[in-house]
Order: C-alpha cells, then structure tokens, then sequence
C-alpha cells in the first residue's frame, strides 16, 4: 500500500505527541520496528503535532518563539481591513489621491502607512455603476494582506476558488448581491504577484459624513468585491 | 501540474459558505503553522513558488480533505525535509538528532516588522523586453506542465488582449524548481467570459488573469 504524505504526517506527528507526553523511548523503538500500527495506537491531534514541532524547531535554532508570537500579534491584531478601508474612505472624499491610488496603487497604499508582505504590487479597480470586479484566487489563496489582513475561510474555499471565474454571478448571488444584466462583472484571478483591492462605490446619502465614518461603512467584503457598501443605517449608530 | 489545486472552472463543490465574525485563526495551532512557515522560510532555502508547488503535491483527495493550514504544514514538513533543515526521524521523534548543530533562527523577533513592512517583492528591476504590448491580440498557449506553472487550465488555448503591462517579474515555472529566476514581463490579461465558458455566459462579462510572457503567443 502507498504511504501517503498525510499518513507520514500522522505517523510522525502522533509519535512526536507521544514523545511530549514523555513516552519517547518506547515509540521510538516502535517507529523502527512497526511504522504502521504507531498512528493506530496514539491520539492523533493537530494541536500536539504542531506543538511537538515547535519545540523540535525551538531547540535546533532554526525558528524564535518570540518572533513567532510577534507574527501572531500583527496579523491578529495589527493587520486588517480596516487598513482597506481607510484607502477606500480617503479615495472617495479625495478625487486627486482616488486618481493616484488607481493608477500608482503602491505608492498611493504606502501613503497611509500600508504595504508590504503580500501587497507589494497592489492593483486597485474601481467599482461603477456600470462595471462590478471581484477577486479571486483559483490556484491557492493570493490576497492583498496588508490592506485586507489574512483571507477568511470562504476566500480560500474550493467552492469559491472554483466558480468564481465560471459562475461569478451565482456566486454573487450566495452572498446576496444579484446584479442586473447591464452591469457588467470583471473577475480578477490572481495568479501572480500581483494582489488587488476592489474600490467599491460610495454609496447614497453619506455626502455629509467624515472620513472615519466612511471607513466605518467599508466591509472586506465589498473590497474583494463580494458585496456593495451600503449606506448607514436610518437612525442606527453607522 | 494539472492539480487539483487548479479549480478554476470546476463545479459542485457547494455553495460558498461565509462565517460571521470569523476570527484569524480558529485554533491556536493554525496560528503557530502560520508563524513557523514564515519563519522557516527567512532560511531561503525555498522560495514562495517552491512552497505553493510542494502543497500543490499533495495528493488530490487528500489536498481536498484537508483543512488550510493543514496543507500549509505537509508543504512546510516536506521542504524542511526536502533542504535538510530537520530529517523525517526529527519530526518523528520530536527531538533533534544528537550532535546535531544548534543554529541561530533566520527570524528574531526584531526582524518581524521590518519583514512585514517590505514584504518580499518579486519584481525585478533588469532590461527585459516586453514580447507584447497593450490592446495586443494573444492567445494563452496550451502547455501542460508536470511541474509547477501559474498558468490555470481554464485559459490555455483561450484567445485574450493584453490590457497592462505590470513590468518584469520571476517565473514561477522555473523559480518553483531552483531552475532560475527567468524574469520576464507580466501582464493584466483580458478573456471575454464566452471565450472561457461558452455562450451561457454574460457577453460583456470578463476575467482577467496575470500572465507571464512564456504563457503567451500572438493571435
């Protein structure tokens, strides 16, 4: 029988846990000698194997626990779309900076702060009345990171990397937005470097509002082009 | 490689189903695979091409079982193997061979921001020629590689126009096998939806896909 990668993967990783939990020596005699029943006879557990490879990986030198954690730290908490949305926000109040990040989208996105790992080489494309653009990535999960922060599950998902490009109209139409026939749909598949963020439309009725409350009206979703901005909420705290 | 991981165009994988307030990471774990992949790969002893192909490896019905991160630690797992950073019996064991040398991680603490800031560009800046220029006709050629390309299924032997150059960047085809790093242009390349998918589709409706110049010829 082949031995797939994911079997390796148990296998080791479950030995690996075993040797956490201070049983080293007997499941290192019985990797030798019985490769196949080790799996069979400890738990199996992402978070163990995970774990015990951190530790392996802490002790050769080869990664730092404290860089690991400053990793953690920015893209839980430091990293996001609110980033995007503060780009979306200062294109719709400021025509000279939207011409700007439309056409020189790097240096436009450094302009706030932002840029970086994942987003080196930005292309932003404006929503309109007339046109609708939406991004994707068929091949793995390419996403413009340091304006929108790591990609949700759905992004990632063979369901959305699969019928976005053949279907993206339905696929519209699971998030809730059905678009008319004369609108037409451009879908971007990002398959090089290139990262994109959809400038979505400003909506109705937000003439009088501040820059930050228009960032608060931008969702990730409208900036991968999943969905529109809508306007504040009659009498709601928007 | 005709992977399962080129799903453009496939169907009945189900409905796209979106999560309310979705947290980063959904496990603690997911969040260490995350941080130990960048950090592993400070090491350059792999590029992003080589780590995209080596997930690309696995299996198809295992690639489509597994969870993301989950697919981010075989990829990890087997290029850590692969350039000898850890051996098979150190996974296993959990413990460094003996006599085995500690190092100095690539990746401190200090270096994180600094690396997220400037990120890794793979644009380069050398004179290469653009073989195409923009309104030009193209046809995506019908190549199927066994190893790693970035040219999705759903495009090759399609007819599209170039609508921008983006400049000279690494291709992956070669960069993903340590054969070199062949810059050459990329392009915003534009496909009239009915030229991917027949006459069901919109006719005004597109998709535009970035492209490498060995990705194309003149229509």
């Amino acid at each position: 029988m082949r031995s797939s990668r994911r079997d390796f993967l148990t296998t080791a990783a479950t030995a690996a846990g075993a040797a956490a939990a201070g049983e080293l020596a007997a499941h290192a005699q019985d990797l030798e000698h019985s490769h196949d029943h080790v799996h069979q006879a400890v738990p199996s557990d992402l978070a163990l194997r995970v774990k015990s490879l951190e530790s392996l990986l802490v002790e050769k030198g080869l990664v730092d626990r404290a860089a690991l954690d400053a990793l953690i730290d920015t893209y839980e908490h430091k990293v996001g779309p609110r980033n995007g949305a503060q780009v979306v926000a200062r294109a719709w109040i400021d025509p000279a900076y939207k011409h700007r990040l439309l056409t020189d989208s790097d240096k436009a996105i450094a302009e706030l702060g932002f840029g970086g790992q994942q987003g080196e080489h930005m292309v932003v494309v404006e929503n309109t009345p007339a046109v609708h653009n939406m991004v994707v990535c068929t091949l793995c999960s390419c996403y413009p990171w340091p304006v929108l922060g790591l990609p949700p599950v759905w992004y990632k998902s063979a369901p959305y990397r699969s019928r976005s490009v053949i279907d993206p109209r339905g696929v519209l139409r699971e998030f809730g937005l059905e678009l008319p026939d004369e609108v037409d749909v451009r879908v971007w598949d990002s398959t090089a470097e290139l990262r994109y963020l959809v400038l979505p439309e400003r909506p109705a009725g937000t003439e009088g509002l501040t820059e930050d409350a228009l960032a608060a009206l931008v969702t990730r979703d409208s900036m991968v082009g999943v969905a529109k901005v809508l306007p504040p909420r009659k009498g709601g705290g928007a | 490689m005709n992977g399962v991981h080129d799903m453009g165009g496939m169907q009945d994988m189900g409905p796209v189903e979106e999560e309310k307030n979705e947290p980063v990471f959904h496990h603690a774990w997911e969040g260490r695979v995350f941080a130990i992949t960048r950090s592993m790969s400070a090491w350059r002893k792999w590029n992003l091409d080589a780590l995209r192909h080596e997930r690309e490896l696995i299996p198809p019905a295992e690639y489509l079982s597994m969870s993301y991160y989950e697919i981010w630690l075989t990829g990890l797992l087997e290029l850590s193997v692969k350039t000898g950073l850890v051996t098979r019996a150190e996974i296993e064991s959990g413990k460094p061979t003996s006599g085995s040398p500690k190092r100095s991680p690539a990746l401190t603490a200090d270096k994180v921001l600094p690396l997220v800031a400037h990120g890794t560009p793979a644009s380069r800046d050398v004179p290469v020629a653009p073989r195409f220029q923009a309104g030009q006709r193209v046809r995506a050629r019908n190549i199927n590689p066994v190893g790693h390309t970035r040219l999705p299924r759903y495009a090759r032997g399609k007819l599209g126009t170039i609508e921008r150059d983006h400049g000279v960047f690494v291709f992956p085809d070669t960069d993903a096998h340590f054969l070199g790093e062949k810059p050459q242009h990329v392009y915003s390349v534009r496909f009239l939806a009915r030229e991917l998918w027949g006459e069901r589709a919109k006719p005004r409706d597109t998709v535009y896909i970035a492209m490498w110049d060995d990705y194309l010829e003149s229509a």
